[in-house]
């Protein structure tokens, strides 16, 4: 048996290496202190140059590590729980944040469609970029099952939230939001998760706003969709 | 014991979940029904937060890991979007640009409104 054979009849491997290289990844960030190295990317490249250097073909790695795809689904369910708890602390304020993340998602979507058409870009790229704002877990599935790419709209929803982390003290400014409400509103919609861990080291509760916000948004997303694919050639 | 509950909990409404995404013609995945059934059970007081919470925050926890698969994969697809790629990044700027402020505009216009 050669050696790459042997790596590919290992069935943990691959979820060994996502874990690993994702922890790896988390570590260099917090040594390093630069927050600009997500380590979602980073671990993505690391296993990538594992892949390569034991010659382990990428769809073998994706075929097996569909045993932690498979957690994704009751994960993201648990999404419930931490909206049911924001809820709790931010019941006073909620139809103002919910008549701002509707407003967001509305565009979001508006304006990708607006921008797919005038590019010309095809129908499945441009269902794949659709979802870009809300969280991989519902932005991939809703693109995947609508005859998008689950790699592209990964890669765009990553590209947003981490220019979303990095811009976003920019963009308050700009906008002029100085309220923490407004900014955990949109840290959450524009750029879901990776957002939201910006919004909770700024404030606790733009933190606890955006954290609603990016589950909210992904609702709405979710439930709109259909709607906004038929403007969709 | 006590996770053992807590991750059958879940999974029963994971399984809900599934079963309305097979029952109902809406292309909504099954984790977004899972989601709403579960936010209500909390709401009506049919399920308690500590039922869940401990296995539930290890799950939320495992969120990030599941983007590196996908974005491993893209190495595979990227002929998919090499043509288009200065569109696709125009797209993710003037998206996040407009998306960023129109949320937190809106929230914070109507809170200044509230006050007054």
């Amino acid at each position: 048996m050669n050696l790459t054979d042997f790596f590919s009849s290992l069935s943990y491997l691959p979820v060994m290496l996502t874990v690993g290289c994702y922890l790896l990844a988390v570590f260099v960030q917090k040594k390093t202190g630069w927050g600009f190295l997500s380590p979602i990317i980073l671990g993505a490249a690391a296993v990538f140059l594992v892949l390569k250097l034991i010659r382990m073909p990428v769809a073998a790695y994706t075929r097996e590590n569909r045993f932690l795809a498979y957690l994704l689904t009751p994960a993201t369910i648990c999404l419930g729980l931490s909206l049911y708890e924001q809820l709790q602390k931010l019941k006073q304020e909620l139809p103002i944040l919910l008549a701002g993340i509707l407003a967001g998602t509305v565009s979001s979507l508006l304006v990708t469609v607006l921008l797919c058409r005038l590019f010309q870009l095809n129908g499945a790229l441009s269902v794949s970029l659709l979802p870009k704002s809300v969280t991989t877990a519902i932005g991939s599935v809703l693109s995947e099952e609508n005859g998008g790419s689950a790699s592209v709209t990964t890669a765009a929803i990553i590209l947003t939230g981490n220019v979303g982390y990095l811009l976003g003290p920019v963009l308050c400014r700009l906008f002029r939001l100085s309220d923490p409400l407004a900014r955990g509103a949109a840290y959450g919609t524009a750029a879901h998760v990776i957002g939201t861990s910006r919004a909770l080291a700024e404030d606790p509760l733009a933190g606890a706003a955006s954290s609603l916000s990016l589950t909210v948004a992904g609702l709405i997303t979710a439930l709109v969709f259909p709607l906004v694919l038929r403007f969709i050639g | 014991m006590r996770y053992l509950k807590q991750f059958a909990l879940i999974l029963a409404f994971t399984l809900l979940g599934e079963a309305l995404h097979a029952l109902l013609p809406l292309p909504i995945p099954a984790a977004v029904y899972g989601l709403i059934l579960l936010f209500l059970a909390l709401l009506c007081k049919l399920v308690k937060p500590e039922q869940i919470r401990e296995t539930s925050s290890f799950l939320v926890g495992l969120l990030p890991l599941f983007f590196v698969g996908p974005l491993v994969g893209l190495a595979d697809s990227f002929g998919f979007i090499k043509g288009d790629l200065v569109p696709i990044l125009v797209i993710i700027a003037l998206g996040l640009l407009l998306t960023f402020g129109v949320s937190g505009a809106v929230v914070q216009g109507l809170l200044k409104r509230r006050q007054r």
